[in-house]
């Protein structure tokens, strides 16, 4: 396992936003992590990340205990995240975004090597001098998941990578992220079902701070629980 | 390449003026290079790190008091009296920093203010030794460096240059290299930077640590070169001075601190020679700066002129 979660809870103000969570994640799955809004996603991984501390239960990343370890420690242990509210260097340009990112590992004219190979990937190669807050909002969205790459991560967290993202974009978002794949184990959040459906390995469905089901696509689509709870009960999820 | 011709050719510059300058400039200028050497380290801190501190004047005075300090009682000569300053100003800001790097926002410039408080009513305290308000001289005799005599204005001027070219490059090389981008970044978005694996109170200790030396070096080399030290230098007006300074000079640009103390020495010493109510036109040269350059002028010159401005 990768990663791993015991008994992972976070109560804000008497508010159960993850209850009890445990969740493996083996090297190299795409994994997605699906529920209805509020069900505690961004709350569960950040507490994966060391963003947010947990009322009760570890966090286990490739055998070592780290529910201890400050946000930036576990980065370095080669994690790496993105937000779901998008959050990048505004008014710096998007070559410095990413170098900053690509820093941590490679170094002198290494960083400039990174820049151009992740721009590329995730489709930006001809926006490097601009600020990254004149980006459009789909673009910033872009831009997170490339600083994500650059950071070289064995495990990619994405909170609702193609929020904002055209049509278009999104195809190509998914040719990245199978391509990524084969680098690094990645943990989806995402409310497009037909993103969801196709990319993922494995899901897991959360609900009121809980594991509500977990299993392929396929056992997933079938579950009836889950088909009550989530699939037919919210719109933006039908509609994808 | 373009920017380090730029900054070094302000040194050479200053250089140039050293020996063309009548003499009552030639001294301003002594004093506005050391002191703005003290602005180009609270930039570091407030303008490439984002933290706005309210008790620089603590590390400016403890500086020049472990450098006078070590004069007066200790029968320090120059070269190790400076040293203590510098590392007088070392200890102080790596001690409050500790302590002040908790918090942030404003309970980061109320507990600055605090303590730089707390340290001028130190020198006020142990006045047996500082001689408080009043201040010490520091002899001639006493400034005597390798056998170059510093209360002499050509070599004051030609050490006030020389600190302050110190302090230029270190600046210049830090805000472009890897750490100093990072500092910027800790200013810019502070969360995604610890999302991004880097350790931001380490980088912010850092920070303020370099900051503060500088300012400690700034008041060990006021000091000597001017031959005084007293509690003014410890008194929160000396915090107030540094970020007024970088404001108008504008704040994260290397030059800016040397401009905006220029700037502002000037507009000082020319109004009141025009008038007793020289605070007023300054106050009033402030307000329109503000209003029509409210990144400073160095921040305008990056705006209009040069993006790529350090
Ligand atoms: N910092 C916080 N303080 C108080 N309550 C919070 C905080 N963060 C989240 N919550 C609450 O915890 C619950 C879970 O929130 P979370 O953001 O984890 O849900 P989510 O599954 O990511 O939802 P979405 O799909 O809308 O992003 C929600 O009820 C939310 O209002
Ligand atoms: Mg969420």
């Amino acid at each position: 396992m990768l990663l791993s979660t015991r008994g992972l809870s976070k109560q804000f103000a008497g508010l159960r936003a993850v209850e009890g969570v445990d969740f493996d994640l083996p090297k190299g799955e795409i994994h997605a992590l699906i529920g209805p809004n509020g069900a505690g996603k961004t709350t569960l991984v950040g507490m994966i990340s060391g963003r947010i501390a947990p009322t009760a239960g570890r966090v286990l990343f490739d055998g070592q205990d780290i529910t201890r370890l400050p946000a930036h420690r576990r980065m370095r242990l080669g994690m790496a995240y993105t937000f779901q509210i998008t959050s990048v260097f505004a008014r710096l340009s998007v070559a410095e975004n990413v170098a900053l990112a690509a820093r941590r590992r490679a170094h002198g004219g290494q960083v400039n090597a990174v820049i151009d190979e992740v721009l590329e990937r995730v489709g930006l190669p001809d926006r490097k001098d601009q600020e990254a807050g004149d980006l459009a909002y789909g673009h910033q969205r872009l831009l997170e998941i490339a600083m994500g790459i650059a950071q070289r991560p064995r495990l990619l967290i994405l909170d609702e990578p193609t929020q904002g993202l055209a049509e278009g974009e999104i195809e190509g978002f998914k040719i990245l992220i199978r391509d990524l794949a084969q680098e690094a184990t990645i943990l989806l959040i995402e409310h497009n079902m037909h993103v969801v459906m196709e990319l993922a390995g494995r899901i897991t469905v959360m609900n009121f701070g809980a594991v509500l089901a977990e299993g392929t696509p396929e056992q997933i689509r079938a579950s009836r629980e889950v088909q009550a709870a989530y699939l037919g009960g919210t719109s933006d999820a039908a509609a994808g | 390449m373009r920017v380090y011709g730029l900054h070094a050719g302000l040194i050479a510059l200053l250089l140039a003026l050293h020996f063309v300058l009548p003499a009552y400039h030639h001294g301003n200028l002594a004093r506005v290079m050391v002191l703005a050497s003290y602005a180009m380290g609270y930039n570091l801190l407030f303008g490439y790190t984002g933290l706005l501190s309210l008790g620089h004047a603590l590390f400016f005075a403890a500086g020049m008091y472990g450098m006078g300090l070590g004069v007066q009682h200790l029968g320090l000569s120059p070269a190790p009296a400076l040293l203590a300053g510098l590392g007088a100003g070392a200890v102080v800001s790596a001690g409050l920093a500790a302590l002040a790097l908790r918090t942030g926002g404003v309970a980061f410039m109320i507990v600055t203010l605090m303590f730089a408080q707390a340290g001028y009513l130190t020198v006020l305290y142990f006045g047996a030794y500082t001689r408080g308000d009043e201040g010490f001289v520091i002899q001639q005799a006493q400034r005597m460096l390798w056998g170059i005599d510093l209360s002499d204005p050509g070599n004051r001027y030609l050490a006030a240059l020389i600190l302050f070219g110190c302090c230029l490059m270190l600046s210049l090389w830090l805000v472009r290299a890897p750490f100093g981008r990072v500092l910027v970044a800790i200013r810019e978005n502070e969360e995604r930077v610890r999302m991004l694996g880097y350790d931001v109170f380490a980088h912010k200790f850092a920070a303020m640590v370099i900051s503060g030396t500088m300012a400690g070096a700034a008041g060990a080399a006021y000091g000597l070169l001017f031959g005084y030290a007293g509690a003014t230098f410890a008194s929160v007006q000396y915090s107030i001075f540094p970020l007024l300074w970088v404001l108008l000079g504008g704040a994260g640009t290397v030059l800016g601190p040397f401009i905006g103390t220029l700037f502002m020495f000037y507009l000082i010493d020319l109004s009141s020679g025009i008038t007793t109510a020289y605070m007023l036109i300054a106050g009033v040269a402030l307000v329109l700066l503000t209003l029509f350059a409210p990144q400073g002028l160095m921040g305008e010159v990056r705006r209009r002129l040069w993006r790529g401005l350090p």
